[in-house]
Parts: structure tokens; C-alpha cells; sequence
């Protein structure tokens, strides 16, 4: 288990004050400077070695995806866009950074953007989050009030705004070239790539996206050092600490911070109470918010929560938003409202996704009463099949993949409700 | 459920003017983009239009919550130099926006999954039972309009619903009816867990940070 001096959110409760004279005594905003002083490159390279991968759900190494930014200076100013839209079910972990530490993630802001080149950061929540906007904004006023954004920011010799724009409601604007056109001013609809962000991004500018708690643990991986946050967890390629959202049939359902790689079964019993009913009683577990594909328990016994052992096992960390479902629960139902949930927030921009998670949606209506053939599973199969990557963004994959999960583990359960069906209607 | 925008409904208003206060807001909210780019506050002013008419609302007779008139959305175009059509379709994408009259207190029920999990149904059966209204409806006294919504980022308190700009999380049946019951007498019930825990954590106390829970009293 992760020991206490490695946790990076020490007021992720909200236990203290989020405001900066508390921030400070657990240790944000100590010496920034001295961190930019040591230069772009250093940062840049500090995060690389640090093995840390984007905590927005697709995992993309950070420090790579920052030296994408031109380096050259040029007319156009570069951006960096931070992403607080938490809208994927089972994920709540940034709202606690949000309300509980918002300073981290202002100095991240200012670290990052300086790496990046940026001389301003729009972070995009969503709209729904108005209490954590607010603490956001008392924040942002706090530190511009000590000197630490603005004008020569932290002492650093670099310019540097926050801005907090809010959403209004729409799942869509998660996807970074959505969040980009929401910023705008526009209808959060995805772009095509490329170009991408780093080239052309808002206002047609370099823009870096990153998640919140990705921007967030910046400050303390460059103040301890890369090695030190590459030495956690299970590898260089799965390394450091990650905020664990675990919902759904635990006795005790809470946000943790625990090591990359920690096994699931230990997750769950160590920090959320154990299944309802004990471990014996589990069904299945979505491992990292609604898009990744179910596990049944035989594999939830030995699986370990980091990028690699997922995608071993055909699923994700996506999140890391663990949803628990005991021997009680109607899968397929629980499956069928995630259909929903996709089919509500498709942006409407390409046929598959449009066409394709309405589809879906129906077939598993009908699949939770039992009103189909046996047949209809296999196609149901298929659809996901032509959706995945024949969208513009990864919304439609994240349609597929749910479905997917429950036919490959859980086909018998979809045949067995079939039957029963057609006994009831005989 | 979102109420569809229509045009020329009788409760549109002939026209909508921001107040001082909300000028000023506004202003303020225009200079926080890019010269040029004022089109980056269309979101932040359908948002003040709507508090506006919000605020409003609250003291109209029957009372009403924020929405958003057709005007306001002409309005708020002619000010960043937008056509009205591009205000339109933005305030139609999203689902924040409340395009028609809607109760004083909107009262948005999660029954995404993990809220699903933990009892949502029951939330939704005992709120239409406590208001007497479906889903979509308001009540006759204007007071409260039910809808369900999609994930609310809040999972792990689940179930929960948020009311105008608050969350209420780990409800239940009991819970969810004094919530509305001391809504209904214009009394603040206490935001966040109905079950008296902070935050995410959980609720038999804190597995990590021993340090930090003893000085904060909580371990
Ligand atoms: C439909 C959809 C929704 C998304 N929602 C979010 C979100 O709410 N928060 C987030 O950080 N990333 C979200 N993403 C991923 C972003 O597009 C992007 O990859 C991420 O913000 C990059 O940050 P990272 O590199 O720090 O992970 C979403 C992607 C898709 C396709
Ligand atoms: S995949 Fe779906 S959500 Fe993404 S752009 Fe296409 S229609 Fe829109
Ligand atoms: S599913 Fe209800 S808050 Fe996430």
C-alpha cells in the first residue's frame, strides 16, 4: 500500500481550508521559481522520467505530449486548455481537486504552461461543478492577489493567466478538439484531426489539453523529481500514484489515492469496505468508468488497476472509475442505461455514432426484457464492430466497448433472459 | 427531459434587457477572452441571462426559476456580433440551458449507473410521489420541476441530485422527501452528504493520511 509521504492530495477530504495560506502549509506554491528557473527543457524531460501518463482516460505520456508544442516562438500565442469536465459515469476524482486542492492545480498550470511555451491556461469545467467553479475562482482571485499568476507570476520572470470558463452541460465537451470549440463559443462538437491541438488548437493556436489531475500532480513530481514518482507503482510505463473513484456495491464507496498497479482486490477491500455482502458475492466490476468494458469476477480476483494489466485483459483504466456490481444486479440493464447514457450524448456529427448508439440503445432495451433472438446478440456484436473506429472521436468507441464487455463475458446471461422471455409469453 | 425552444410560445417575453449588476458581470466576463474572440462569453451570459431571470423568479407569483427567453438570446448575439442562429444553436446544445419556464427549484435526479447501483429509482419514485408530478413536470405551485439527468460527476455519494447549483448526495427515500419538504418552505437544507460524511471519504472514516485525519479529528 502506498505510504502516506507518497500521497500527492493530502487534503483530497477537503479535511483543511483550500484556500492558499492553508495550500501552503501542506507545501504548494513552495519555491516555484526556482522549478522555471531551471528551464523548459528540464521540466519537459523531469516529466518524462517521471513515466506519468495522462489521467484524463486515454494515457498518453505527458511530458511527450508537452514537447509537442512548437518551440520556436512565433506570432500565435499558445494555450494551455485544462479539462475539468468529469463527465464519464463512475469518475468523480477531479471535483475533489477542484474543491479540496485547487492551488495544486493552479501551480501546475503555471509549470506546465510555462514548459508549453503558454502564457495563458483556460481550465473548462463543467457546468454542473458551480460549487467547485466557485473555489476555483477564489483561487484564481487569492493568487493573484500574492503575486503568484499575473504579471511576473511566482517571481518567475513569466506571464501568466488562469482563466476558469464553465460548461453547461454536455458530456461531448470532454473530448479535447469539443472542449476546444466550446471555448470558442461554439457547439461542443469534435473536430477532425488532424490538425492537432499542438498545431492548430483554439483560436487556431498550439494548444496542449490535459486533465486536471494530470496538471495537478505536476508541481510535486517536479519538486521530489521524476525518478521519485517513476519509482511507484508497477513499472516505468504504469508508474506513480492515481486517484481511485470507487461506486456502486462497496459498504464504503470513496475517492483513494493509491499506487499504480495496486491489485483490485485489494482496492476495494483495503479502502471501500469490501463487496456488499463479501467478495464471494461479486458479479462483475467496470474498472475504469463507464466506457471500459466489464470484468467478470474470475479475473477482478487477480487483475491489477494500471494501463497494461487492463488492456490485457481487453479492458482499460480509462479513469480509473471502479464500479462495482454484485451477484444482485441485472447486468443487462446495467449495461443498457450506459447505452443510453452514449446515445444522449452523441454529438450527432457522424453517421456510425448517431445512427449507431441509437441502435444499440433499442437492441439492449429489448435485451433486458428478453425480447429478441438469439441472433440479435450476434448482431449486436456487429454494430459495435462498425462503430469502433469509424468515428470522428473516440465517443463511438466508448459506446462499443460497454456491449462488447457484456457479450464476451456474459452471453449466457443475455441467451438465459431470451428464454425465460419467450417461456413467459408461451 | 429538455423543454424544446419554442419561438413564439406564449410565455416569451416581447423583450430582455440585462440589469446594472449583470451589465457589469458581463463586461467583466467579455475581457477575460482575446480581443476579438468575444464570442468565447456566449456560454458565460446565457448563463447570466439565466440567472438573471433566476433571481427574478424567485420573488414572481407563482414563482419560477432561471431560463432563458428567445430575447435574451437576440440580445446577447447583438452584443458579441453574433447572428442570433449561432446563439440559438449553442443554447440548444446544452443541456444547462433552460429554455422554457422551469420551477423554482429545478430538481435534476442522477440515474446514470453508479447512481443506478445505489438506489436511484427509489429516489425518483419518491420524489414524484412527495411532488405529486412526473418527470418533466412542475408543480401547479410553481415551485419545483423534476427532470432525471445524466451523470453528475459524484458517484462514489451516490445516489445524489443537484437543486439550482447544489448537490445532495447519499440519499435516501427519507432523505430525498425532507430535502424537498424543506425546500417547499424556502428554508437551505445542508448541501453535499445527506449522511453527514466530508467529501469522497468514506464513510466508517478515512483509510489513508492517518496523520493529517487525527489533526482534522476525523480518524
Ligand atoms: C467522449 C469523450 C469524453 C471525454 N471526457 C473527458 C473528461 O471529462 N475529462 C478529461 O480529462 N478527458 C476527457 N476525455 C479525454 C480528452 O479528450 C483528452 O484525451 C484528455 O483531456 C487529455 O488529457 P490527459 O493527457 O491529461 O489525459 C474525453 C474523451 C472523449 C472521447
Ligand atoms: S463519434 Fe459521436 S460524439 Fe464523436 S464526433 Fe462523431 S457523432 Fe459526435
Ligand atoms: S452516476 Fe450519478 S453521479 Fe455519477
Amino acid at each position: 500500500m502506498l505510504r502516506d509521504e507518497d500521497r500527492i492530495f493530502t487534503n483530497i477530504y477537503g479535511w483543511e481550508e483550500f484556500g492558499l495560506k492553508a495550500a501552503q502549509k501542506r507545501g504548494d506554491w513552495d519555491k516555484t521559481a526556482s522549478l522555471i528557473k531551471k528551464g523548459r527543457d528540464w521540466i519537459i524531460e523531469e516529466m518524462k522520467a517521471s513515466g506519468l501518463r495522462g489521467r484524463g482516460g486515454a494515457g498518453f505520456p505527458t511530458g511527450l505530449k508537452w514537447s509537442f508544442m512548437p518551440k520556436e516562438p512565433s506570432e500565435r500565442p499558445h494555450y494551455l486548455v485544462v479539462n475539468a469536465d468529469e463527465s464519464e459515469p463512475g469518475t468523480c476524482k477531479d471535483r475533489d481537486i477542484l474543491r479540496n486542492e485547487p492551488h495544486k492545480l493552479l501551480e501546475g498550470c503555471l509549470l506546465a504552461g510555462f514548459a508549453m511555451g503558454a502564457h495563458a491556461a483556460y481550465i473548462y469545467i463543467r457546468g454542473e461543478f458551480f460549487n467547485e467553479g466557485s473555489a476555483v475562482i477564489t483561487a484564481i482571485e487569492e493568487a493573484y492577489d500574492k503575486g503568484l499568476l499575473g504579471k511576473n507570476a511566482a517571481g518567475s520572470g513569466w506571464d501568466f493567466d488562469v482563466i476558469l470558463h464553465r460548461g453547461a452541460g454536455a458530456y461531448i465537451c470532454g473530448e479535447e478538439t469539443a472542449l476546444i470549440e466550446s471555448i470558442e463559443g461554439k457547439k461542443g462538437q469534435p473536430r477532425n484531426k488532424p490538425p492537432f491541438p499542438a498545431m492548430a488548437g483554439l483560436y487556431s493556436c498550439p494548444t496542449t489539453v490535459n486533465n486536471v489531475e494530470t496538471i495537478a500532480v505536476a508541481p510535486t513530481i517536479l519538486r521530489r523529481g521524476g525518478s521519485w514518482f517513476a519509482g511507484l507503482g508497477r513499472d516505468e510505463k504504469n508508474a506513480g500514484t492515481k486517484l481511485f473513484c470507487i461506486s456502486g456495491h462497496v459498504n464504503q464507496p470513496c475517492n483513494v489515492e493509491e499506487e499504480m498497479g495496486i491489485s483490485l482486490k485489494e482496492l476495494i477491500e483495503k479502502h471501500a469496505g469490501g463487496v456488499r455482502g463479501g467478495w464471494d458475492n461479486l458479479k462483475a466490476i467496470i474498472p475504469g468508468g463507464s466506457s471500459t468494458p466489464m470484468l467478470p469476477k474470475d479475473i477482478c480476483d487477480h487483475v491489477h488497476m494500471d494501463f497494461d494489466s487492463l488492456r490485457e485483459v481487453n479492458s482499460g483504466l480509462g479513469t480509473a472509475g471502479v464500479i462495482v456490481m454484485d451477484k444482485s444486479t441485472d447486468l443487462i440493464y446495467a449495461i443498457a442505461r450506459l447505452s443510453y447514457f452514449y446515445k444522449h450524448e452523441s454529438c450527432g456529427q457522424c453517421t456510425p455514432c448517431r445512427e449507431g448508439t441509437g441502435w444499440i440503445w433499442r437492441i439492449m432495451t429489448r435485451m433486458v426484457k428478453g425480447n429478441a433472438t438469439v441472433d440479435e446478440i450476434d448482431m449486436l456484436w456487429d454494430v459495435t464492430k462498425e462503430i469502433e473506429g469509424n468515428t470522428i472521436c473516440a465517443l463511438g468507441d466508448a459506446a462499443a466497448w460497454p456491449v462488447q464487455g457484456l457479450i464476451r463475458h456474459f452471453r449466457p446471461e443475455l441467451e438465459h433472459r431470451i428464454m425465460e422471455y419467450r417461456k413467459m409469453v408461451a | 427531459m429538455k423543454k424544446l425552444f419554442e419561438i413564439n410560445a406564449d410565455y416569451q417575453p416581447e423583450s430582455f434587457e440585462f440589469t446594472k449588476a449583470s451589465q457589469k458581470k458581463a463586461a467583466d466576463i467579455i475581457a477575460l477572452y482575446p480581443k476579438g474572440r468575444q464570442q468565447s462569453a456566449v456560454m458565460p451570459l446565457l448563463d447570466l441571462a439565466q440567472r438573471q431571470m433566476g433571481e427574478e423568479g424567485a420573488k414572481a407569483e407563482p414563482p419560477h426559476g432561471g431560463w432563458i427567453p428567445r430575447a435574451a438570446m437576440d440580445h446577447i448575439g447583438d452584443m458579441l456580433g453574433m447572428p442570433h442562429i449561432k446563439v440559438y444553436e449553442v443554447a440548444t446544445f446544452y443541456s444547462m440551458y433552460n429554455l422554457a419556464p422551469v420551477g423554482k427549484h429545478l430538481v435534476q435526479i442522477c440515474t446514470t449507473t453508479p447512481c443506478w447501483l445505489c438506489g436511484s429509482d427509489e429516489i425518483v419514485q419518491a420524489s414524484k410521489k412527495h411532488l405529486g408530478i412526473g418527470m418533466g413536470e412542475t408543480t401547479k405551485d410553481g415551485k419545483f420541476t423534476l427532470v432525471e439527468v445524466e451523470c453528475l460527476g459524484a458517484c462514489v455519494n451516490a445516489p445524489m441530485v443537484q437543486i439550482n447549483d447544489d448537490y445532495y448526495e447519499d440519499l435516501t427515500s427519507e432523505s430525498m422527501k425532507e430535502l424537498l419538504g424543506t425546500l417547499a418552505e424556502d428554508m437551505k437544507p445542508t448541501i453535499g452528504s445527506q449522511k453527514g460524511r466530508k467529501a469522497s471519504m468514506a464513510l466508517s472514516g478515512p483509510t489513508t493520511l492517518e496523520k493529517q485525519a487525527k489533526k482534522a479529528g476525523v480518524a
